[in-house]
């Protein structure tokens, strides 16, 4: 069942936490809210969840307005970057509490709570207490006990911050298997986009309590919105230019920005590290640099170079690729960009 | 080929003299004479002290109003807590320094200060005389002082704890399904249980011995308002050291008795949630 948030708003004093945010979530769906802190969206989970209210606007689920119920009659299930667990249950209690509040019957508890174990791996720890499981033990519980109730939303908040890249990592993919099997509506928050790429359909990239791209994550990486969108998504190189009637200049090279005519005016331009090329003899739109440091980076290698009046610049080109060309510091290269990205300074315009 | 084993924190071996010496000096020493005292009385004769109709008055008053005011502060103590530490609002700091005050006012001082206050004449004893109700010079109002005096014990053992839980807990319990009441009773309570046994604990201890408070609210008459601790003084200043021993010595083995079971109480309500 789509979830509809439908010109939604929050302040908190002067400060607005979410400015009119409209967005559809497809029922089934994973989708990551992804974006810097402060950027609302924590409050728009919690909004989802019944902790907070929004000052205006509606969330529509399955016909009825989600707004209308208290927490405790969402059907939602929450995740925490903490884990929040009842440190005086045992985790079979904890997985089975949203069951024992409802009443169930004990045999109902049992089979559900077992099945749960096996989901999460963790048959057998049913008697520990939370305080003697590991981190990524714990967040698997905290899982186990959201979705308990069965519910028709499962919220995460942050749900991997708290733990090591390693169990990270795991956790990552396995959230990925679990949503596959079981498809429940899903919607999680993380400010990492390399996490958020790896596990959702769909990313909606977030700023200052606004949504600024909405996109599978394929679509959001090659097409970015703004130039926001494409410095939040991974190290970019940015440099200064110039851009009039549709050619940009930077330095001595010029590129094209048909997006972008009219007079001259400043503007950026963003290249990737693996979209700049090296050369080791000069040729048309290249520029002049020295290699400055080489750091390797599992298969690719990363080459710092000193362009100049172009600045500082980083690289990163294949283990390969840098094997033939014999790179070493101090060594003079020359430079160019395969593809580039032109915003004019003041704001949104793209080539 | 050492057989001494090697720690990580050395020092274990001086520790534990200071501590055994130190405890023996302080406290044992003490209670021993006590019991050394009462031993000379000869079975029966203590037996005839420590049971006297007005000795067993005087046992009842004195457990009685402390077991009642130790529950009144394990919940009214819990609630301060909880304000102090759940809202913010002006004038937080204060009420937060007006917790400790029963722990720095001589207690003679705090006796005083209740009596007038309560008395028929009082702020607060004139409407309740006016409603029927007497106070000062009753089992209530010794109860009233002894609340007084254990009130911080309960809030101090509990703030920090309180301040411990996220507010996270409650959330993750409403979005489970969980009403208002069953947060409170499923996951607030059990949380805090270890802590509040704790600051229940030292409250009952507390006004167990608690003298100088009482005395001025309760009027001492023999076999109503009279509490162990200044039958103990009365005693004394009548040169009858074997009857106050005697007392003593009766009023040690309860509350020893009492304080042992609490901590087994509590060292379960703990063990249930921490690792073993």
């Amino acid at each position: 069942m789509t979830i509809t948030v439908d010109h939604v708003s929050r302040r908190f004093g002067a400060f607005a936490a979410l400015d009119d945010v409209s967005l559809e979530i497809p029922g089934g769906g994973l989708v990551a809210l992804l974006g810097p802190s402060g950027s609302g969206k924590t409050t728009l989970l919690r909004i989802l969840a019944g902790l907070d209210r929004p000052d205006s606007g509606r969330v529509i689920h399955d016909g009825s307005d989600l707004l209308d119920r208290p927490a405790r009659e969402r059907d939602v299930g929450l995740v925490f970057q903490h884990y929040a667990l009842f440190r005086h249950l045992d985790v079979f209690e904890n997985i089975a509490f949203a069951l024992r509040v409802r009443k169930r019957p004990r045999a109902e508890v049992r089979a559900r709570v077992e099945e749960l174990l096996r989901l999460i791996q963790l048959d057998g720890l049913d008697r520990r207490m939370p305080s003697q499981l590991s981190g990524g033990q714990r967040q698997r519980v905290a899982l186990a006990r959201a979705l308990a109730a069965a519910p028709r939303i499962l919220l995460l908040d942050e749900p991997f911050g708290a733990l090591d890249a390693q169990v990270r990592q795991e956790l990552r993919l396995w959230l990925r298997r679990l949503h596959d099997e079981m498809h429940v509506t899903t919607v999680f928050v993380t400010h990492d986009q390399e996490e958020a790429f790896e596990v959702a359909d769909q990313v909606v990239i977030m700023d200052r309590g606004r949504i600024v791209q909405v996109g599978t994550p394929a679509e959001v990486f090659d097409h970015p919105a703004s130039d926001f969108v494409l410095r939040f998504l991974g190290q970019v190189n940015v440099l200064g230019a110039t851009v009039a009637h549709g050619q940009a200049r930077v330095g001595a090279l010029s590129l094209a920005a048909p997006d972008l005519p009219g007079d001259e005016r400043p503007a950026r331009v963003y290249v990737r590290p693996h979209e700049l090329e090296l050369a080791l003899s000069e040729g048309p739109e290249l520029a002049p640099a020295r290699v400055v440091r080489l750091t390797p980076l599992g298969a690719a290698l990363r080459v710092e170079v000193d362009a100049g009046e172009l600045g500082r610049l980083q690289a990163e080109l294949d283990r390969g690729r840098a094997a033939d060309l014999g790179l070493r510091a101090g060594q003079e290269v020359w430079i160019g960009f395969r593809r580039a990205r032109v915003f004019a300074e003041d704001g949104r315009a793209a080539a | 080929m050492s057989r001494r084993r090697h720690r990580a924190l050395p020092g274990f071996g001086l520790a534990l003299g200071w501590t055994v010496t130190w405890l023996s000096l302080i406290v044992l020493l003490p209670l021993a004479t006590l019991a050394w005292k009462s031993a000379s009385l000869g079975p029966e004769r203590f037996w005839e002290l420590a049971s006297s109709p007005r000795a067993l008055a005087s046992y009842r008053l004195t457990f009685g109003a402390a077991l009642a005011a130790a529950a009144v502060n394990l919940v009214l103590g819990t609630i301060v807590a909880w304000v102090l530490v759940r809202y913010r609002f002006p004038g937080r700091w204060l009420l937060d320094a007006l917790v400790d005050i029963p722990f720095a006012l001589p207690t003679a001082v705090s006796g005083l200060a209740l009596t007038a206050v309560l008395a028929p004449t009082g702020w607060i004893g004139e409407p309740l005389r006016d409603l029927g109700i007497t106070v000062v010079f009753t089992p209530v109002g010794i109860a009233i002082a002894l609340i007084f005096i254990g009130l911080p014990f309960v809030v101090r053992t509990v703030q920090p704890v309180l301040a411990d839980l996220e507010p996270e807990i409650e959330e993750a319990a409403a979005v489970l399904g969980a009403s208002r009441w069953q947060t409170v009773v499923r996951v607030l309570a059990p949380t805090l249980a270890p802590a509040a046994i704790t600051g229940f604990a030292l409250a009952f201890a507390r006004a167990i011995g608690e003298y100088g408070s009482v005395v001025f609210i309760s009027g001492n008459r023999p076999m109503q308002t009279e509490i162990t601790p200044l039958l103990i003084m009365t005693r004394l200043e009548n040169y009858d050291y074997a009857g106050a021993t005697a007392l003593g010595l009766v009023m040690l083995v309860v509350s020893f008795g009492m304080l042992l079971v609490i901590n087994l109480l509590q060292g379960w309500s703990r063990r249930r949630q921490v690792a073993t």
